[in-house]
Formats: structure tokens, C-alpha cells, sequence
């Protein structure tokens, strides 16, 4: 039990670096990108590419990736998002699924389906672990990611407290019109908000490949994972995506305890049950805004 | 009741000539099994399960606004059901039918959720409660996890009368459908969809209840999209919980509506012959057949957003069946009931 | 310094502005008045570029701004204060003022100006903008205009739900910034009064057209009430006036 709890929460630690590249663009761009996860699968293909292809130190794949991802993510935005965003809510979700498509059976095309891991590669990382009284063994690997989600969310959070940048994306997030009045160009902010989402999801990819199996088609389920982390913990709030992803880890982890089927599941039903919740209105936003409300803060 | 000094004309004579063609064509498809080859029967009715697909897929994002990405639920849902029911003994040609319904019924109840949420939400709920549905399904040991089943009972039927059949269902059903959202389009209910999708605050205003709106709509999408999945079933005969609740014919929905025109009548029906045909001919590419499919559905967002039909109708000015109502100056005054 | 020419603006169907043109002179003060619905609001969102459904030429300093983002606008020093402040209301009032600062142009304002320029708000740097009353608002929107060290700034509806107290004091500053000479200004008031009294010209706007236009000290009774309610002929004033 208290082994697959804390399973659980490193879980979150993945799920909220995926799920905070999906949070910032819900924010900043109001775009809701259904191919995030395909997006991280491909940054997880690029990695294993080079690292099993080009024999580079992991390390340096990454950080190889990253940047690019940083720019697809940039021509993505200029070129493709805002362009359909004219169109109202339904013509984003259409492009971004039809996106999914094409990087998914491209992935497909290039690299055969066969499934994939950066496992191999990282040494006895990948299997070593702390032992803990009780018989309970802490996987170095997930614990290694945890502390990265927790760097990657620091930053964020520094970035957009304390940087000219960080500022405007917040000024474009509540009120776009009055951004551009403030001399701010919406556009670039956005293109720049998206980078840094891909940017995200290719460090979440990376995660993913190093403590998984990947298949080209693993992305739309990433995504909903993501999604529901986005929702369980409140859209809009950045730590609410750790909250969100930990408590989402938690129920597929103890899930999973009683049977391989129900890690989905039990993720599933949380993730609707917390919906429900919020239409019941009994708060705003999500977990974070009822642990605020239990401690008698503000929302 | 008030005295109306306008006259409402809902048909126009190129309204009234489009339905006798459709019915001359209808009745031809009708018999054409006694003539075709087997082969162009069997493919004929995958075309019908992909314009029914399309046709109700429109009626619910295009015209009510529910952007569902979610209606796998019922289409793998009733091809359970269907060996659900036969499992218990129940004639497979009933079981399809009824399983159809179930499934129909099933929507009720999560629709009383569902329709709650809005937008992003209501797309990945709706996700989200087919990937449920699925797992669910794969409990039954009929189902055996991934294994999935067969629905071998129908090899008990000469394969010529089972394809006959299954077609006939295809065909009655995809012509039902038509003429069901053509009258519901037309109808109180398709108005208030409208004006439910176009501004859910003033409809209330104006006294339109939008949740009985919305509910009735995606009950009947849920069933439409279910007898898609019995046929689909009758004609493919194994049931595998991953394809057949796969978000794939999410997907294809999506793309034959958004390729044919989004929000018109026709358009769907377009749609669904042009992945047909893609289908047919390129399917044999793979991978790189479904890169394509993906790539021209980006194209159609950039550069065609109202789909061909769209365009066809901006060239030649008009929709083939009218689904609005022209008002017109009476002659004589004439009561409005 | 701002010159517009013919401006033309829809929504959708709707002509709200049909054909506008003025100037606005280093220093001056331009009043904008006319009834609700008259068209002014719409009119300065396309001058700003955040109306974009709209034809005629904007130039500023003989630079043509027409086609440009409103974002850009700004950094050629064309500032607005819009309609209802439109501040941003989870970051601080320093935060407002900075985030205008760093992406407007470069000049005399700075932080520091700014508070000297609006003292009241100094004791309020680190409190969130959506937690102030009314005029604070108004102040701070006007601050973050400011900080993009504006050549002209529009400040739309600019008394609208303040209190008289607060009108007082931020007429006080208008006056100040009015008197330093640097800036053009363009007032829109409801209020006619303190429109005449603070501008040096006024242009009355009725159905999207300019029905007036004049120094604000030789216009009279009778031309403004004529031109605001869009009467003609002199005797139907009184009827007007009473409507």
C-alpha cells in the first residue's frame, strides 16, 4: 500500500512535467493541442535515435532535442495553431488531431512499430534502487525524474514571476487585447509560450523513454494523462499540475496493486469524479483550491 | 394562435427534385445486391456504415456543437453487446439491432453527465468514458481482455444471404439516419440545436431548454454511431476491444465531416464517399496512407475550413435540400397552425 | 503628431464609424464627446489596431501605422487607456507598470516619473491590481499607458464610474501631464463640462460621423446640444434638450 503510494507520486513527477507544457498553452494561447503526447513521443524517438543510431552520450541527446523541439514548437505556433485559432473552438481540435496522425504514423514509417526504450541505455539505472525499512525499494530512476519535475516547475515559476517574458505571459494570458495595448506582440509571446510547452514535452518524452516502453502510438494516451492531471489539480495553476499528476499516479498506482487492468481505470474515475465535483460548483478550480479552501485560504 | 400574413415555404421544387432522385437511387441500391458481385456488395456496405458515421458525427459537433471525441464508446459498445446478447441466446440478427438500442439507452445516463462540461472538457471527458467503457468490457471473460471475440454465430447463415442482409441493415439504417436528421434538422429541435450551439446564453433567454436539446441529439448520435458499430460487427465479424473502441473512427468521422463541409447536410455524405475512395485506393500504403489522411485534414483546417461542400455551395448558391425555411409574402391570409 | 484620415469601422454588418478624420498636436488636448452608442469607442480601437475590421490611414510622427499590431503601434508611441482599464488584475501594480515599461518605447517616464507623476500610487506598488477601488484603477491604467512613453495617449471613457473625488484627483494629474507639453492628448468624456473645460478642442461624434469640431472656448450652447443629438435646425433644441 505504501509502497504503490509512493509509486504513485514519483508517478506525478512525469505527468506534471507533460502536463505543464499542456497547462501553459491552455493558459497563455487558450489552445487545447491533442497532439502533446504524440509531440513527447516524437522527442522520445529523436533521443533514442540519436543515442542508439549516433551512439551520443544521453545527456547530450537531450539536450540536442530540446532546442529542437523548442523550435518546432515555434514554427508549430506561427505557422499552423494561430492560423486555425481564428476558427473557434472546433478547427484547433481537428488540426491538432490530424497533427497526431501525421507524427504518429510518421514516427511509424520512419522507425517501424516496434517498441522502443532508452532502458537499455542508462545502465543499472534503469532497474537500481534505495531500500527503505519495510521492504519498500524507491527506484532511483523515477525519484531522479520527481526531483527534475520539481527543478523544471521551480523554473517555470521563477521564469514567469521574475523575466520580462514571464511577465508578458502573464499579461497575454488574462487579457490579450490589453497585452498588445501595453506594447506587448501577443504573437511572439504566444510562439515563445509554445516553445517552451514543446520544450517541455520533449523533457517529459525523454522521462517517458528512459522509464517506459514507447510504441509510435503511445502519444493520445499520454495525452489524456496529462490532461487529467491538468484538470484534477486546476487549469491554470502550475503547481496544480504536480498536485494533479500526483494524485492522478496515486490512483493508478494503487490501481494497478490489485490488477494490471485498473491502472487506467482507477485514473480514469478520479479524473471524472474530480469534474464531477467542479460541476457541483463546490470550488472553482481543482485540488490545489481545495486544499486551499480546507486550510481557510482564499482561493 | 395568430393569424400569419406570411406563408412558410419550406420546399423549394430543386428541395423536392433532389428527394424523388434520392428515392429513385435508394430503391436502385435497394435490389442492386441481386446483380452486384459479392465483393462490391460487401464494400458498399462499408460505405454505408462511413456515411452514417459522418452524417450523425455532424448532427452532434457540427450542428449541436458537442465536439465528441469520444463516440468509439458506442460503436465498440454495441458489438459487445451484440455477443453479449447472442451469448445468451438471442437471434444475432435481433441481438445487432438490440444491442444497437442498448447502447442508444446507455448514452442517456451519460449524457446526464457529460453534457454538463463545455468545450476542451466535454472532448476529452467524452475520451476519456470510452477508454472506461473499453476497459470495462475487457473484464467480461467473453471479451478475455485484449483477445476480444467473434461473432461466429452468424456463420450459421449461407455467406450470401449474411452479406445481403448486412447490407440491406447498412443501407436501411444510413437512409434512416438521413431522413431522421433531415426531419430533426428541420424540426423545433434542429433550430433550437442551432441556437444552442451559436449562443447557449441567448437560447436560454429565448426559452429554448437547452439540455433537453442537447440530450436528445447526442442520445441519437450515441445510437446512430451504434448501429454503425453492429454493422461494422456483422460484416467484419471479429470484435477486438482496441480497434473496435479505438479513437481511430473518431478520427475518420472528424475527417470525412471536416473534408465534405462542416454544418451542411450534404457535406458529410461527400466526406464519407471521398474516404471511401481514399480508403480503397491507398489504403494499401500503410502507415504513410494515414500520414496522408492526417496531412490533408491539416490542409482542409488551413485552407478549407467549410470543407468542399462549402465550396461547391459558394459556386452553385444553394444546398441541395433546404433546411431552413424561406418566409414568403401569402397571397391570401391563411392560418400559421 | 497623430493624424487619422477617413476612418471606417464595422461589426460585422454594422457601420459604427463612417469617414472620421482629425489631428492631435504635441501638447494638445483633444476632447472627444458624443452619446452612447455614437461610435467613439469603436473608432479608438481601430486607431489602436485592437478593432481590426477597418479601413482609413493612421500617422503618427508621418509614419504610417495603419497596418501595423496594436503592440507595434505602441512602440511607435501611440498609448491607450482603455474603456473599463482592462488592468491585469493578478499581478501587482509595480508588475502592471513594469510589464508596459519593458515593451513600450524608451524615455523621460520611467518608474520613477510615473509615481511622481501619480502619487497615489506609491502606497500601493505591491498590491494586486484586481483587489483596487475604482479611481486607484484609473491611476494605474494611466501610469502603465505612461510607462510606454507615449507620444499620444487615448484615454477612453476616463471618468466613467469613478466617484467625484476621484474624478477630482485625476484631473489633477491630467492637468500636470497637460501642462508638461510633451504629450497629446485625446480625452473621451461623458461628462461635456469637464470635456470643454480641460480640452483645447473638442470633435462631437453622432452615428459614427464627426458633427462638430472647434475650440473648445468658442463653441456654444446651442452648437454642442445641436450636435450631440444630431438637430439641425435651431428651434428644435429646446425639445432636445428636454428628451
Amino acid at each position: 500500500m505504501l509502497d504503490a503510494i509512493i509509486q504513485g507520486v514519483l508517478l506525478g513527477g512525469y505527468y506534471a512535467i507533460l502536463a505543464a507544457g499542456l497547462s501553459l498553452m491552455l493558459g497563455v494561447t487558450r489552445f487545447l493541442n491533442l497532439a502533446h503526447g504524440d509531440l513527447a513521443v516524437l522527442a522520445a524517438y529523436l533521443i533514442i535515435y540519436l543515442v542508439a543510431t549516433w551512439h551520443m552520450p544521453i545527456l547530450w541527446a537531450i539536450v540536442l532535442t530540446l532546442p529542437v523541439m523548442g523550435l518546432l514548437g515555434w514554427a508549430l505556433q506561427a505557422f499552423l495553431f494561430a492560423r486555425t485559432m481564428k476558427g473557434g473552438f472546433l478547427l484547433p481540435l481537428l488540426t491538432t488531431f490530424g497533427l497526431g496522425a501525421v507524427i504518429q504514423n510518421g514516427i511509424y514509417g520512419v522507425f517501424s512499430s516496434d517498441v522502443k526504450s532508452l532502458g537499455n541505455f542508462i545502465g543499472n539505472l534503469a532497474w537500481a534502487s534505495w531500500k527503505l525499512p519495510g521492504h519498500i525499494s524507491v527506484g532511483k530512476l523515477p525519484v531522479y525524474i520527481f526531483v527534475a519535475s520539481v527543478v523544471v516547475l521551480v523554473s517555470l515559476q521563477l521564469l514567469l514571476s521574475f523575466t520580462k517574458l514571464g511577465r508578458a505571459m502573464r499579461a497575454t494570458t488574462v487579457d490579450e487585447e490589453a497585452a498588445e495595448l501595453s506594447g506587448i506582440d501577443a504573437r511572439r509571446i504566444q510562439r515563445a509560450t509554445v516553445a517552451i510547452a514543446m520544450v517541455l514535452a520533449g523533457l517529459a518524452g525523454a522521462a517517458l523513454a528512459m522509464r517506459s516502453l514507447i510504441n509510435p502510438y503511445t502519444g493520445p494516451t499520454q495525452l489524456i494523462f496529462a490532461f487529467e492531471a491538468v484538470v484534477i489539480g486546476g487549469i491554470g495553476s502550475l503547481w496544480g499540475t504536480l498536485a494533479g499528476g500526483i494524485v492522478l499516479g496515486i490512483a493508478q498506482s494503487l490501481g494497478a496493486k490489485i490488477s494490471p487492468q485498473l491502472f487506467q481505470l482507477f485514473g480514469h474515475v478520479v479524473f471524472l469524479a474530480v469534474l464531477w465535483w467542479r460541476m457541483k460548483g463546490a470550488g472553482s478550480l481543482g485540488i490545489v483550491n481545495l486544499l486551499r479552501s480546507l486550510k481557510g485560504g482564499r482561493a | 394562435m395568430s393569424i400569419s400574413r406570411f406563408q412558410y415555404e419550406r420546399w423549394t421544387p430543386a428541395g423536392l427534385s433532389t428527394v424523388w432522385t434520392s428515392c429513385v437511387i435508394l430503391a436502385a441500391l435497394a435490389v442492386a445486391p441481386l446483380v452486384l458481385p459479392a465483393t462490391a456488395v460487401e464494400k458498399l456496405t462499408t460505405l454505408w456504415i462511413y456515411i452514417l458515421l459522418a452524417v450523425v458525427w455532424n448532427l452532434l459537433a457540427g450542428f449541436a456543437g458537442l465536439v465528441s471525441v469520444g463516440q468509439q464508446a458506442f460503436f465498440g459498445l454495441s458489438a459487445y453487446l451484440t455477443l453479449r446478447l447472442v451469448e445468451w441466446g438471442l437471434n444475432p440478427w435481433l441481438a445487432l439491432v438490440g444491442a444497437a438500442f442498448i447502447a442508444g439507452a446507455i448514452a442517456i445516463p451519460i449524457s446526464l453527465y457529460a453534457l454538463k462540461l463545455k468545450a476542451g472538457e466535454f472532448a476529452i471527458a467524452t475520451w476519456v468514458i470510452a477508454e472506461v467503457v473499453r476497459i470495462c468490457v475487457m473484464f467480461d471473460p467473453l471479451v478475455q481482455g485484449d483477445t476480444g471475440n467473434s461473432l461466429i454465430a452468424l456463420n450459421a447463415y449461407a455467406p450470401d444471404f449474411r452479406r445481403d442482409v448486412t447490407y440491406w441493415l447498412g443501407l436501411v439504417a444510413m437512409a434512416g439516419f438521413l431522413v431522421l436528421t433531415f426531419r430533426v434538422l428541420r424540426s423545433k429541435i434542429g433550430s433550437a440545436a442551432q441556437a444552442v450551439r451559436d449562443d447557449e446564453e441567448a437560447a436560454l433567454s429565448v426559452g429554448v431548454s437547452v439540455m433537453q436539446t442537447k440530450r436528445i441529439i447526442f442520445v441519437l448520435a450515441a445510437f446512430g454511431t451504434a448501429l454503425a458499430g453492429s454493422i461494422w460487427l456483422a460484416s467484419a465479424i471479429t470484435f477486438l476491444p482496441r480497434t473496435n473502441f479505438g479513437v481511430q473512427w473518431t478520427v475518420f468521422m472528424l475527417f470525412m465531416v471536416l473534408v465534405g463541409g462542416l454544418r451542411t447536410f450534404e457535406g458529410p455524405i461527400l466526406g464519407a464517399l471521398i474516404f471511401f475512395v481514399l480508403q480503397e485506393s491507398f489504403s494499401s500504403y500503410g502507415v504513410w496512407y494515414l500520414f496522408g489522411l492526417g496531412f490533408i485534414a491539416i490542409v482542409f483546417a488551413l485552407a478549407l475550413p467549410d470543407g468542399l461542400w462549402g465550396l461547391i455551395r459558394q459556386k452553385r448558391g444553394g444546398d441541395l435540400l433546404p433546411m431552413g425555411t424561406l418566409l414568403k409574402q401569402a397571397p391570401i391570409e391563411n392560418e400559421a397552425s | 503628431m497623430l493624424e487619422v484620415k477617413n476612418i471606417q469601422a464595422q461589426h460585422g454588418l454594422l457601420q459604427a464609424v463612417r469617414g472620421v478624420s482629425f489631428s492631435v498636436r504635441k501638447g494638445e488636448v483633444l476632447g472627444v464627446i458624443g452619446a452612447n452608442g455614437a461610435g467613439k469607442t469603436t473608432l479608438f480601437r481601430a486607431i489602436t489596431g485592437v478593432h481590426t475590421d477597418m479601413t482609413g490611414s493612421v500617422t503618427l510622427n508621418g509614419q504610417d501605422i495603419s497596418a501595423v499590431r496594436p503592440g507595434k503601434r505602441v512602440a511607435a508611441g501611440l498609448a491607450m487607456v482603455p474603456e473599463g482599464r482592462r488592468l491585469f488584475p493578478d499581478m501587482s501594480v509595480r508588475e502592471n507598470l513594469q510589464v508596459a515599461g519593458e515593451h513600450g518605447r524608451r524615455g523621460d517616464w520611467t518608474m520613477e516619473t510615473v509615481l511622481d507623476a501619480l502619487p497615489a500610487l506609491k502606497p500601493i506598488m505591491r498590491s494586486l491590481a484586481g483587489n483596487l477601488s475604482g479611481g486607484q484603477r484609473q491611476a494605474v491604467a494611466i501610469g502603465r499607458a505612461l510607462m510606454t512613453n507615449p507620444d499620444v495617449v487615448i484615454m477612453d471613457e476616463v471618468s466613467l464610474g469613478l466617484s467625484p473625488i476621484a474624478i477630482e484627483g485625476l484631473y489633477e494629474s491630467l492637468a500636470q501631464l497637460k501642462a508638461s507639453g510633451k504629450t497629446g492628448i485625446v480625452v473621451v468624456e461623458q461628462d461635456l463640462r469637464r470635456a470643454l473645460t480641460f480640452s483645447d478642442r473638442v470633435i462631437c461624434l453622432l452615428e459614427g460621423a464627426i458633427t462638430l469640431e472647434g475650440a473648445s472656448g468658442e463653441l456654444t450652447h446651442d452648437d454642442i446640444t445641436s450636435a450631440y443629438f444630431g438637430l439641425s435646425a435651431k428651434g428644435e433644441e429646446r425639445s432636445a434638450a428636454h428628451a
